[in-house]
């Protein structure tokens, strides 16, 4: 079985772009991707393509574009982890045997405001139960009581998150913030302030994946290579009332894992490495609560240790594990189908030291998270 | 009239109830009745009416009106635990979170949520703070 090799990473920048299509960004993204790799038409025999709210054939829509059709084209949705099920399914197909070389991109231009997500019934929405900012202060609210977080403690991970982004020239904020500013931001859902919130936008991401025993046929300076360690999609165990599969009833227990944790401990294993092997993660920040969520439910700390974790600085650029050099979503907003494929674009170039003024000195091994709605969680892992 | 926001959800009576289900081979509970069980996969669970009582495990307060929604803002959602060993995501009448505090005990209410087009109230389940 051979490994897999990234051999070509391409971004459209996350923000807010008028007048600027899905299909536009994907084509940038893809094209940048291609170029990087040196691989041209009837170089790849498969594509995959996140995305939620693109529509009917949003991958052909790319590709043709490029002029570059014929091979499978397959659009994947799994909210948030869309581009991790794409990269799943990439992955899985080379070590098979079924293809050499495959595009993976995610491309997505979100509705503007709080999301509408057709996972809701139309009562739900008339009874006010489909509001996705109030399941995440409901969890936030449980981290606060079970593992001593406080709202200094939220603020402080927008305020790292945007030190980052400030450095990330595809952040659609790179402007840093402080405490007293994250705070006096208004309430969405007590205890998130607005600043503690991601904003959904537009973006796009896209690499090349290759088999890792075949010579790559870039005529550039050849990157340093990358290897795709681990590509792990997992649903969700039933059980806990706040996880990512949104149920309107749960157990009275909290003994069964997290979508995340299963995802995490699949991954691992299949990479041979343990949370202590990490140099950088990209995790899931969709609100504040929820990056230290993420940091427990991945084993980067024991259970309620998350808040100690920030504290301590090793999860800030230049400590023990920076979590989110990119800024994360905080700083970057999520465009949910390009949102996964993003991180992973961002750890290849940390793998290969490009990352400039964000760069994690000497990074080795890397994890990517994405956890969305259905429940979907997605975790990848990088080594150079 | 009344019209609920969805038919079989609970009863809109003096002393209303959650309609659950429970699994005849694992004793599981389930809300909203469930055709399989969500945890063993046993097919048709009993009917069962869940305890009106439970206590607060968590909870918060919408500021902005969500999609669809055409009810008032601010208002509470929570999360409450009943005695059948489940937790339940709920509206709660208390729309400040800091009037709210965990494990205090809460009663099962019918609510109005707005009036549609036809004159009618649309009412939901919603847990209200009880005296202990």
């Amino acid at each position: 079985v051979s490994g897999v090799a990234i051999t070509g990473v391409g971004m459209h920048p996350f923000g807010r772009f008028d007048g600027v299509s899905t299909t536009d960004m994907g084509v940038a993204a893809v094209r940048a991707a291609l170029r990087e790799a040196g691989v041209g038409k009837g170089g790849f025999q498969a594509a995959f393509c996140g995305t939620a709210y693109g529509g009917v054939a949003t991958g052909h829509k790319v590709l043709s574009r490029l002029g570059m059709t014929g091979m499978p084209i397959v659009d994947v949705e799994a909210g948030c982890a869309s581009g991790g099920a794409a990269l799943m399914l990439a992955a899985a197909a080379i070590r098979a045997g079924q293809y050499d070389t495959v595009v993976v991109f995610g491309t997505e231009k979100m509705p503007k405001g709080i999301i509408r997500s057709s996972f809701f019934e139309p009562w739900q929405e008339e009874a006010g139960l489909a509001a996705t900012p109030a399941f995440f202060g409901l969890r936030a609210q449980r981290l606060c009581l079970a593992s001593g977080v406080t709202k200094d403690h939220l603020a402080r991970v927008v305020v790292k998150n945007r030190r980052h982004g400030k450095a990330n020239p595809d952040a659609m904020y790179q402007k840093e913030t402080t405490v007293e500013e994250v705070l006096a931001s208004r309430v969405v859902c007590e205890p998130l302030h607005l600043f503690m919130l991601c904003s959904p936008n537009e973006g796009a991401a896209a690499l090349v994946l290759r088999r890792a025993d075949l010579p790559s046929p870039s005529v550039n300076v050849t990157p340093i290579p990358v290897t795709l360690a681990a590509a792990v999609l997992r649903s969700h165990i039933p059980g806990p009332v706040l996880s990512e599969s949104t149920p309107l009833a749960g157990l009275s227990h909290d003994e069964v894992p997290a979508p995340t944790t299963l995802a995490a401990t699949d991954a691992y294993e299949e990479a041979g490495v343990g949370p202590s092997d990490l140099d950088v993660v990209e995790c899931q920040d969709t609100d504040a609560a929820r990056e230290l969520l993420s940091c427990e439910e991945l084993g980067l700390c024991e259970p309620g240790g998350s808040a100690a974790l920030l504290s301590s600085g090793a999860t800030a650029l230049g400590g023990r594990l920076p979590v989110n050099p990119s800024g994360g979503l905080l700083s970057k907003g999520e465009p949910l189908g390009a949102s996964a494929l993003g991180q992973v674009v961002e750890l290849v170039r940390q793998l290969r030291g490009e990352c400039g003024p964000r760069q994690v000195e000497g990074a080795r091994v890397a994890l990517s998270h994405t956890v969305g709605r259905g429940a979907n969680a997605g975790v990848v892992i990088l080594k150079r | 009239m009344r019209v609920m926001v969805r038919d079989g959800l609970f009863t809109d009576a003096e002393e209303p109830a959650l309609l659950g289900s429970q699994c005849a081979a694992c004793g599981s509970v389930h809300f909203p009745r469930a055709e399989a069980c969500t945890y063993c996969a046993t097919e048709d669970p009993d009917p069962v009416e869940l305890s009106g009582s439970g206590t607060l495990w968590a909870w918060t307060a919408v500021t902005a009106p969500p999609p669809g929604y055409q009810g008032e803002v601010p208002y509470g959602v929570g999360v409450v635990e009943l005695p059948e060993g489940v937790r339940v995501i709920t509206r709660l009448t208390e729309s400040d979170p800091g009037a709210l505090a965990a494990g205090q005990p809460m009663a099962l209410r019918v609510v109005t949520l707005h009036r549609d087009d036809d004159g009618n109230d649309v009412v939901t389940y919603a847990f209200a703070p009880a005296p202990s």
